[in-house]
């Protein structure tokens, strides 16, 4: 009797993250530039460009506020795109999740899988903005590492939400509708560049049901020095966000697949 | 006498997309051991019952059960045993021939020494030890093919599950898979696969099972299928003659005639008569051949396209 392999429950989403990791460790320069070097452009452009005019915001120098703006950003787009046109490939295109179901992964194994993983590489990003802003003096003290855990949630956050859009497109352009209507006017809305107290009061409380927002009002301050306030709160937002998605597009992604 | 020991049993199995009755009250007894092929033209319900058995497609009424897992509820744990080779190829097109079977490893949760010696064997037994560290994009669909048998068995699975393994391959490709199975069929794996090819079936399968429209139409051993369904002798008749030298034949040599385009089959149980008669006809052109599966195939779902 040839012995029966199994790998325990709760680290069988490991071997997907793992799979990721290796494709991505192949194609790494494009990915290197794709997802670093475009927010770098941003933060310096408009952080110089910008800054020269506005000067101080909130009381410190506009390239500090941007460079935490710009971590928040640039991990939301890097896990969007992975959980989106990354994940669709694998599901629709090459056929790796349908390899996966024939072995002893359920689909949510496979799920958590690609979650975790585009959290990995929303972290990976962030991990790079945060090293420039040292560079630069842009971060204040120790509490950046903080940083670091609460970026690889929102990226978490932001790979549930993508996957749910991922079960339900039939092509790759189905994702333009969830970047032009969900994930660039929560960039603009939720104070990557500018604070948003200037805006509309209706405006002001919508964004608070955001994940983006409420990550923001992690990291600034952490990346300023300052300890953020409402902490519990951010965090339930951004959990909560993973609960309700991640569920939803396992339904539907099971629908897809497994019918 | 001991009872037969059956790895899959499925009782009653039925699935409708649409409204449509995919699989419609499908029942199969299959041994352990043994290679039991499903044919049938496009849409009979192949892939579907194969997904069942896998779990990956719930039926929405009858019993199915794989080496006493019940399906789908067990079908995860079923699936620990089990290898697949699907009719698309779902290989890697990131990774290398090794880091393809590592891969697929790893979602088992094998590992170590005892896989690379596996992986090795693995690698000779399909033919493919030179291609170890090649790109899959760089391979031939027959290499592809034997890949994804390959990782098919890196579990050392009890079944094995092939959807159209040689649609697609050239002759020299086919008949190498067609070895190999013979093989892992000698080291007691049971296999159990879908075709179009009726060759195939004929030489492969101990048993099968040919649908229709979502129904199995016949089961059995394929010389036992030829017996019961079919006169032994076929000839196929075509020419410019052939209409006027068909009002003239005697009906009562012919069990049966099936005209196909411009080719008239005619099935008799004695071939001779006929054989002598056409002779003469310069006009025509003929073919006499034992009767085959292709020709059982025909007769129980019919010469319409199916599309």
């Amino acid at each position: 009797m040839t012995p029966i392999y199994d790998i325990p429950a709760w680290r069988r989403w490991y071997p997907v993250w793992s799979r990721n990791f290796r494709v991505w460790r192949k194609l790494l320069g494009a990915a290197v530039l794709g997802n670093i070097g475009e927010p770098l452009l941003y933060l310096f452009a408009m952080g110089y460009g910008l800054g020269s005019f506005v000067g101080d915001m909130e009381g410190v120098s506009y390239m500090s506020y941007l460079a935490a703006g710009m971590v928040c950003a640039s991990t939301m787009t890097t896990a969007s795109f992975e959980g989106m046109y990354s994940a669709y490939t694998r599901m629709a295109v090459q056929g790796t999740w349908a390899a996966m179901l024939s072995t002893p992964l359920a689909l949510r194994d496979i799920l958590v899988g690609e979650v975790v993983w585009a959290g990995t590489k929303g972290l990976f990003s962030a991990i790079a903005i945060v090293f420039i802003a040292i560079l630069f003096g842009l971060v204040a003290d120790w509490r950046v590492i903080v940083v670091l855990p609460i970026a690889g949630l929102l990226g978490m956050c932001f790979a549930a939400m993508a996957l749910m859009i991922t079960a339900v497109a039939r092509s790759y352009d189905f994702f333009l509708y969830y970047f032009t209507l969900l994930v660039t006017p929560m960039l603009l809305l939720s104070g990557v560049f500018f604070p948003i107290t200037g805006m509309p009061e209706a405006i002001q409380i919508g964004a608070k049901f955001l994940p983006l927002y409420h990550a923001i009002a992690l990291i600034r301050p952490l990346m300023l020095g300052q300890i953020p306030t409402g902490i519990i709160l951010h965090l339930l937002v951004l959990c909560l966000y993973i609960a309700v998605s991640l569920p939803v597009a396992n339904h539907l992604i099971r629908r897809r697949l497994i019918s | 006498m001991t009872a037969t020991t059956y790895i899959i049993e499925a009782e009653h199995l039925c699935k409708k997309y649409n409204g449509q009755r995919v699989v419609d009250t499908i029942s199969l007894q299959i041994r352990s051991g043994e290679c039991f092929g499903l044919l049938g033209p496009n849409g009979a319900g192949k892939t579907t019952t194969l997904r069942m058995l896998l779990g990956l497609t719930e039926p929405e009424c009858g019993s199915l059960t794989v080496m006493n897992y019940a399906i789908p509820a067990q079908a995860r744990e079923m699936r620990r045993a089990i290898g697949v080779v699907p009719q698309m190829d779902n290989l890697d097109p990131d990774f290398s021939v090794l880091e393809n079977l590592r891969t697929h490893a790893s979602y088992f949760g094998i590992r170590g020494a005892a896989l690379e010696s596996h992986i090795t064997q693995l690698l000779a037994f399909t033919n493919l030890t030179h291609k170890a560290n090649v790109r899959i994009e760089t391979l031939s669909g027959g290499m592809k093919r034997r890949l994804t048998l390959a990782r098919a068995l890196i579990n050392d699975p009890q079944i094995l599950i092939l959807d159209e393994p040689t649609t697609g391959l050239d002759p020299q490709a086919r008949q190498l898979i067609w070895q190999r199975l013979r093989e892992l069929k000698q080291q007691g794996r049971t296999l159990i696969l879908t075709t179009h090819y009726m060759e195939e079936a004929q030489r492969l399968c101990d048993r099968l099972a040919i649908l229709d429209q979502g129904r199995i139409v016949a089961q059995g051993a394929p010389d036992e299928l030829i017996r019961q369904h079919i006169e032994p002798h076929v000839i196929e008749v075509y020419g410019s003659g052939l209409d006027a030298w068909l009002a003239t034949i005697n009906r009562a040599h012919v069990a049966r005639l099936e005209q196909a385009g411009e080719t008239a089959f005619l099935y008799v149980h004695d071939e001779r008569e006929i054989l002598q008669g056409l002779a003469p006809h310069h006009d025509l052109r003929f073919m006499h051949r034992r009767a085959n599966l292709e020709d059982v195939f025909l007769k129980l779902t019919g010469r319409d396209l199916r599309e």
